[in-house]
C-alpha cells in the first residue's frame, strides 16, 4: 500500500484534514479486506503503453484541429493520463465506466480504440457514433462504456444504475467507475451521485481529479473546504489519496479502492492532485495557469516519470519505451490517415429519428 | 385484471405496476417514501412488500434518482421512477432531457424507463404542487409522453409505458385519482398513439387530455341541450400527436376548440392548431381556438384556482363563441 493512500474511515474525517493535499501523509489506516496491492509489472507496463498511445493520439488530434480537419473542440488529458489509465486497467468486461473529459488514457485502457476516438473526433459515419456525437462523447452503453454529457456529475448516478441493474440480477463482482474533476464536484447532480451511492452501498469507484483549475476558475473560487478528501467522510464512503502524476501511485491506490470496491465495500472516493499541462480545450492557451506552479511538482509530466520509475525498477529499458514510441506514432498516423478517407454522414441518408422506432418522431 | 368493486384511477396505476412487477423481472420502482409507506399518493402501496427489494425509497434527489434509472435500463432493466409531484421533475430535467432523451438518437442504445408524473391542479394545492409539464417533455425530441385521462387508460398506457423502449413521461393526472372510477379493468387497448374520439359529433371538436378531456365532456353535455352536437377527442399521448384522427375529426366538424390545463405558451393545444392550421386548413370553417390556463403560476386559493383552469362552464362558453364565428 503506498504511503499516500489511507482509507478514511466514517468516523475520523481529521484524518483527511490537511491544507496542502499533495504533500500531506495521511494517517495510514489498516488495509480493509479489499486492500490488496494489484500493482506488478505487467500491470505498469501495460498502463505505461496506454498512456503513451493516449498522448501521441491526444498530440495527433491536437495537430488535426489546428489543421481545420476537427470540428468543435478537442479537449486533451495531457497530464492526467497516470491518474486516468490507472483507473481503466483495473477496470474489467462487465464493469461500468463513465469516463469523462480527460480520460482518453482509462477509455483506451477500457477497451476503447484509436480508431474509434478518430472516428468520432473526425466524424466518421464508421464510428460508434455515426457524426451524431462527437470528440469525448462517445461510449457504447450497452457494453457498460457511457457516453458522457457535458452536464457535469450526471454520470455518477449513471453509473450506480447499471450497478443497481447487476444487483437487481444477482450479478456479483463487478464495479462502477468515473471520474471527475475538482469543479465538477460543485455540482448538485455529484452530490446527489455521491449520497445515493453512499445509502445504495453500491461498488462504485469516484476518481476526483484535482487539476487547481475547472476551466479558469482556481480553486478558492471552486470550493471552501481546505481537502476534497473530507467530503468522503461526509458522504459514509472510503476516501483514498493519490499523487495524481504518479503512476506507481495512482496504480497502488486506485487499485486498492477498486479492488475494495469489488469486495463489497461500497463505494471508493479518490482524490488526486494534478495539473492540466494544457488549456480546457486546444482553442485555450491556459494563460491564467501560474508558472510558478507549472514548475511546481505538481507540474511534472506524468508520462516522463512514469517512464523514468519504470526504467527505475527495472521494468521497462529506455530502449523498449522509444521502441513503443515508434510503434504507437506509426499506428496513430496509419489510423489517422484510413480515417480521413471514411465517408462522413450523408444528411440523406440519416433517420432524423430520436425514437426506437422509425416514424415515431414525425408525431 | 378485472373485478367486481369499483377500481379508481389510483389504483390502476397501482395495479399496473403490480402486474407489471409480476410479470417482468425488470421492472423496479424507484422514489420517494414509495416503499413501506407506499407512496404520498399510495400510488405503490403494498408493493414493496410485495416484491421485495423492488420498490425503494430514494433519497430527495430527483437528479440522481433518474440518472439510477437512465444507468439501469441502459444494462437492461425497466424501471419506473415516481416522482412526488410532477412540479418536482425540474430537478431532474436535466437527467431527462439532456441524458435520456438523447441516448439513443447518440448511441444507438435504447432507453426505456418510465417517470411518473404526479400531475395537474387540485383545490389548495398551490404553485409547486399543481404543475401540468407535458409540453416541456414533449418538447424533446426522444421522448414519449402520456396524458390518460380515464382510469383503463391509466392502467393499459402505464403497461404500455414500461413495455416501449423509449423514455416514456407518464403524466398521470392527480384530479381524477379518486374522482374517477371503473368497474373493470380493460385487456385490450388502442394501439400506441391513438387518440381516442370519445365523443362523436359534427358541430365542432374540442381536443383535448388529462382531466379536461371530463370538463370538455360536461361542456358537450351542456351544448346537446342547445341542440349542438360536439365532438369530443382524448389525445391519450400527446407526443407521438395523432394529427391523423384530429384531422380526420376537424374534417367533420370545421371547428376546432383545443383544450389544455397548461399554459399556452408553446405548448400542446398551439402544437394541435399548428398541425391543423398547417395540414388541415381548408377543413376549418372558423379560427381554431384554444382554451388554456391563465398564465400566472397555478394559485392556491380553490376560488383562484377553479378561474385559472379551464372548467366545463369556460368550455362551453368558448364553445358557443366559436360556433358563433
Amino acid at each position: 500500500m503506498s504511503k499516500r493512500s489511507a482509507a478514511v474511515p466514517k468516523k475520523s474525517p481529521a484524518t483527511s484534514r490537511a491544507a496542502s493535499p499533495a504533500t500531506t501523509k495521511a494517517v495510514r489506516e489498516k488495509p480493509s479486506a479489499g486492500s490488496v496491492s494489484t500493482l506488478s509489472k505487467e500491470i505498469s507496463r501495460r498502463a505505461y503503453r496506454t498512456m503513451l498511445e493516449a498522448r501521441l493520439l491526444e498530440e495527433k488530434l491536437a495537430a488535426l484541429y489546428r489543421s481545420g480537419k476537427i470540428v468543435g473542440g478537442v479537449f486533451l488529458g495531457r497530464g492526467q493520463e497516470a491518474l486516468s489509465v490507472a483507473l481503466g486497467v483495473h477496470l474489467r468486461r462487465g464493469d461500468v465506466y463513465a469516463p469523462l473529459i480527460r480520460d482518453q488514457a482509462g477509455r483506451l485502457a477500457f477497451g476503447d480504440t484509436i480508431l474509434d476516438t478518430l472516428r468520432t473526433y473526425l466524424g466518421s459515419s464508421l464510428g460508434s457514433m455515426r457524426g451524431r456525437d462527437g470528440n469525448i462523447h462517445r461510449g457504447r452503453p450497452s457494453e457498460g462504456y457511457h457516453a458522457m454529457i457535458s452536464h457535469l456529475g450526471a454520470m455518477v448516478s449513471t453509473v450506480c444504475g447499471g450497478l443497481m441493474a447487476k444487483r437487481f440480477r444477482g450479478e456479483k463482482g463487478a464495479v462502477g467507475a468515473t471520474c471527475i474533476g475538482e469543479g465538477g464536484t460543485s455540482t448538485g447532480s455529484f452530490h446527489e451521485g455521491m449520497n445515493m451511492a453512499a445509502v445504495e452501498k453500491l461498488p462504485i469507484v469516484v476518481v476526483v481529479a484535482n487539476n487547481q483549475f475547472s476551466y479558469s476558475t482556481p480553486n478558492d473560487r471552486q470550493f471552501a473546504c481546505a481537502d476534497l478528501m473530507a467530503r468522503a467522510a461526509a458522504y459514509g464512503v472510503a476516501g483514498r489519496r493519490a499523487v495524481g502524476n504518479d503512476l506507481i501511485d495512482c496504480l497502488e491506490v486506485i487499485g486498492i479502492a477498486v479492488s475494495a470496491a469489488r469486495a463489497g465495500e461500497g463505494p471508493q472516493l479518490v482524490v488526486a492532485d494534478l495539473l492540466r499541462l494544457v488549456g480546457h480545450g486546444e482553442h485555450d492557451d491556459a494563460s491564467y495557469i501560474p508558472a510558478a506552479l507549472k514548475k511546481s511538482p505538481l507540474g511534472e509530466d506524468c508520462l516522463e516519470l512514469a517512464r523514468k520509475s519504470l526504467v527505475e525498477k527495472g521494468w521497462l529499458s529506455e530502449k523498449e519505451a522509444s521502441e513503443w514510441h515508434k510503434e504507437v506514432e506509426k499506428e496513430v498516423d496509419e489510423t489517422a490517415s484510413k480515417v480521413l478517407r471514411e465517408p462522413a454522414p450523408d444528411p440523406s441518408e440519416e433517420d432524423w429519428n430520436a425514437f426506437s422506432v422509425l416514424g415515431r418522431g414525425d408525431g | 385484471m378485472s373485478g367486481s368493486t369499483s377500481i379508481t384511477y389510483l389504483e390502476a396505476i397501482r395495479l399496473a405496476q403490480q402486474k407489471a412487477l409480476a410479470e417482468d423481472p425488470r421492472v423496479f420502482i424507484y422514489g420517494q417514501d414509495i416503499g413501506g409507506f407506499g407512496g404520498a399518493f399510495k400510488a405503490t402501496k403494498n408493493l414493496a412488500k410485495e416484491f421485495p427489494g423492488r420498490v425503494l425509497d430514494s433519497p430527495i434527489s430527483e437528479d440522481a434518482m433518474v440518472g439510477l434509472a437512465i444507468g439501469a435500463a441502459v444494462e437492461g432493466m425497466r424501471p419506473i421512477v415516481e416522482m412526488q409531484f410532477a412540479d418536482f421533475s425540474t430537478c431532474g430535467f436535466n437527467q431527462i432531457v439532456n441524458q435520456a432523451a438523447t441516448l439513443h438518437y447518440r448511441t444507438g442504445t435504447p432507453c426505456p424507463l418510465v417517470v411518473r408524473l404526479p400531475s395537474g391542479g387540485t383545490p389548495g394545492s398551490g404553485p409547486f404542487h399543481s404543475q401540468s409539464m407535458e409540453a416541456i417533455y414533449a418538447h424533446y425530441p426522444g421522448i414519449v409522453v402520456m396524458t390518460p385521462a380515464t382510469v383503463e387508460d391509466a392502467y393499459t398506457m402505464l403497461l404500455e409505458a414500461i413495455a416501449l423502449d423509449d423514455p416514456v413521461i407518464f403524466c398521470e393526472h392527480k384530479f381524477l385519482y379518486y374522482h374517477l372510477k371503473a368497474e373493470k379493468l380493460p385487456e385490450v387497448a388502442l394501439p400506441f398513439g391513438k387518440a381516442r374520439i370519445t365523443r362523436p359529433g359534427r358541430d365542432a371538436t374540442v381536443v383535448a387530455y388529462g382531466a379536461m378531456v371530463h370538463e370538455s365532456l360536461a361542456a358537450a353535455e351542456e351544448l346537446s341541450q342547445d341542440g349542438y352536437d360536439i365532438e369530443v377527442v382524448d389525445l391519450r399521448t400527446v407526443r407521438p400527436i395523432d394529427t391523423d384522427t384530429i384531422l380526420a375529426s376537424v374534417a367533420r366538424t370545421g371547428r376546432l376548440l383545443v383544450v389544455s390545463e397548461a399554459w399556452p405558451w408553446g405548448g400542446v393545444a398551439s402544437e394541435v392548431i399548428a398541425r391543423v392550421a398547417t395540414e388541415g386548413f381548408g377543413l376549418l370553417d372558423a379560427p381554431p381556438q384554444r382554451l388554456n390556463a391563465k398564465e400566472t403560476p397555478v394559485p392556491y386559493h380553490p376560488a383562484l384556482w377553479g378561474t385559472h383552469r379551464p372548467t366545463a362552464s369556460t368550455v362551453a362558453n368558448s364553445l358557443r363563441q366559436l360556433l358563433e364565428l
